[in-house]
């Protein structure tokens, strides 16, 4: 089922236009606060109604301005995960979980009950009340609550951006497992590079309320020109495939015949990895560097140089792995002679990946 | 008690049980709706409703008897209709005793049960919105339960009221013994005849005991309430 969204609104000064359609798995809409991300998941859950569009799942249409429709929330089978949880404090974590599914229709095609409760690790809170809960535990309910509600589609607004570094890693893996296992479509509201590089099927990047461009992770992060979150959230998606753990503590990946090393990512031999190289974390050499300590070199073709307006340059390099993104100075630009065709290699250190920028994708993502 | 306290005693007592139960009991419905009005809705002549509610509190009982008198009595316009159309009449009788109690408690109830509804939190309705119920749900799975210990401390306030309303009762529907005399009016009549301060006196101990009751039930009722939203 392919969610379709058409829409355009003012908010005063500000006017929000978008056209784009979102494939099964995860669309992330990307872009800094204020691009009309949260508005446009508003009006998709009918808490906005616009001005003028048209929002339909499959050939099921939930607002048609032109037609004069515009169905009210409680009409759309959603699963809005917020950012805040909102969970019913006066219900138990067993009933929270329950009421959407009471408000189905009998016949909609449900998740279990159990399963999904294994699936979150949410078995041992059904009896508690939400107030006992740390927020990590609210928000797996909350991601609970709205897959059970049997909707035709997800969506999740920041669902992450309230929490510490530390839940945040606990409950990304989760989402992971949603855009692999759910077959509606999943739209994610989100300014996290780390998020959208993890979670993403289609990324939707937001501009002053315009789409400023629509890709695959990898493509759209990967794009020098176009870094919504500023030069420091710049950071190409590689994928690669587990080989090997061995025994230092470190594992070994494969990606295009080459190999990576990478401090113990936690999966099974064989599976596919997602990688976030972060732009800052690549050095440049137009030699095969010998006599280095860093493990990870990719030999590549510089592909496009995008200047800013500071002292930085963004250099995209292809290299049998993928498209890696480099950020260096000018200065040093200049001095390798780097520019398009030119041979050079990215060397990056095992260590510079944050654990949150790798994240194991299933075997349905790809 | 029934053997320590008059029959005419007894009686004023349980007509002002009968009329603060009926009172608080047929208000309570309008009262949330009116406190939900007031706490979420824009409305054209919000001001003028929410002065309304609370003239009643604020102009002297007498008068708010008097009106009542005006509107309900047997020549009263609206008085006269209910008369004619459903047989209902509240001049002189022990639901015009009801009447003007509500209409003293009604304030004090709406206020307790606005408060409630404004503390809760509109992105929950929401959120119940988006998981498929509708206005009518919502209300009833999110915003009544939330409100509860308001409305229990509402309704606690109103019984309170309306078991001591006296100015009000006193000028719409007088002090007819067995049929309008509550507890408040019988305490004022034994005061007007000599040697009537013992029967007066046991009157007002009862006053207090099932005030104090009414109080410790609420605290009881609403802790047990906050217990099941709040606690783990």
């Amino acid at each position: 089922m392919m969610l379709r969204v058409r829409l355009a609104h003012g908010f005063g000064d500000f006017r929000l236009n978008v056209t784009f359609a979102a494939p099964p798995g995860v669309t992330v809409l990307f872009g800094r606060s204020g691009s009309g991300k949260t508005s446009i998941a508003n009006a998709v859950a009918g808490l906005m109604r616009p001005e003028s569009g048209r929002v339909s799942v499959g050939d099921w249409v939930l607002v048609d301005t032109e037609a004069g429709l515009c169905l009210p929330p409680w009409r759309r089978r959603l699963g809005y995960i917020f950012q805040e949880g909102r969970l019913f404090p006066h219900l138990t974590v067993r009933q929270n979980l329950a009421y959407g599914a009471w408000f189905a229709p009998k016949d909609a095609p449900r998740e279990d009950m159990g399963r999904v409760v294994e699936m979150l690790g949410i078995g041992p809170l059904l009896a508690r009340r939400p107030a006992g809960l740390s927020g990590g535990e609210r928000q797996r309910v909350a991601i609970g609550r709205a897959l059970l509600a049997a909707p035709r589609l997800i969506l999740a607004d920041e669902p992450l951006s309230a929490l510490d570094e530390e839940r945040k890693a606990e409950i990304l893996p989760y989402f992971e497992r949603l855009r692999d296992e759910v077959r509606v479509p999943i739209l994610f509201v989100s300014h996290s590079p780390t998020e959208v590089a993890r979670v993403a099927t289609t990324v939707v990047a937001l501009d002053a309320g315009r789409v400023s461009r629509i890709g695959t992770a990898a493509e759209v992060l990967g794009d020098p020109a176009l870094t919504p979150m500023g030069v420091r959230g710049a950071g190409a998606v590689i994928t690669a495939t587990l080989v090997r753990q061995h025994d230092d503590g470190l594992s070994e990946l494969a990606a295009g015949g080459i190999a990576l090393f990478l401090p113990r990512v936690e999966a099974a031999i064989g599976s596919a990895i997602r990688l976030r190289i972060a732009a800052h974390d690549v050095i440049l050499s137009r030699e095969a560097p010998t006599g280095l300590s860093a493990l990870n070199i990719l030999p590549g073709t510089v592909e496009a140089v995008h200047h800013g307006d500071g002292p930085g340059a963004m250099i995209r390099l292809t290299t049998p792995a993928g498209a890696v993104l480099a950020r260096v100075t000018r200065r040093s630009a200049q001095m390798l002679g780097l520019e398009p065709g030119v041979i050079a290699y990215a060397i990056i250190k095992s260590v510079a990946p944050a654990p949150d920028d790798v994240g194991a994708i299933g075997e349905a993502a790809e | 008690m029934a053997d320590w306290l008059s029959p005419d005693e007894w009686r004023a007592v349980a007509l002002s049980l009968k009329v603060s139960f009926w009172a608080v009991l047929v208000s309570l419905p309008l009262g949330i709706l009116t406190a939900h009005a007031l706490a979420r809705w824009e409305f054209p002549g919000k001001q003028v409703l929410n002065g309304l509610v609370h003239l009643p509190l604020i102009l002297p009982p007498v008068v708010t008897g008097y009106l009542l008198l005006l509107t309900f009595g047997r020549r009263g316009m609206v008085g006269q209709f209910l008369d004619q159309w459903f047989g209902i009449v509240f001049a002189f009788r022990w639901t015009g005793a009801a009447l003007a109690a509500a209409v003293m408690a009604f304030p004090l109830m709406v206020r307790a049960i606005r408060l409630a509804i404004e503390a809760v939190d509109p992105k929950l309705e929401q959120a119940a919105g988006t998981l498929g119920a509708s206005r009518a749900w919502v209300f009833l799975t999110v915003t009544l339960p939330l409100i509860l210990p308001g409305i229990i401390a509402g309704v606690i306030l109103a019984f309170a009221k309306a078991m001591g309303e006296f100015g009000a009762t006193i000028t719409f529907v007088s002090n007819i013994p067995g049929q309008t005399q509550t507890l408040p009016s019988a305490i004022y009549s034994f005061l007007q005849v000599p040697g009537g301060e013992v029967q007066a006196s046991r009157l007002v101990i009862v006053a207090i005991v099932i005030a104090m009751t009414a109080l410790l039930l609420s605290e009881w009722v609403g802790r047990a309430v906050a217990r099941r939203i709040g606690g783990a």
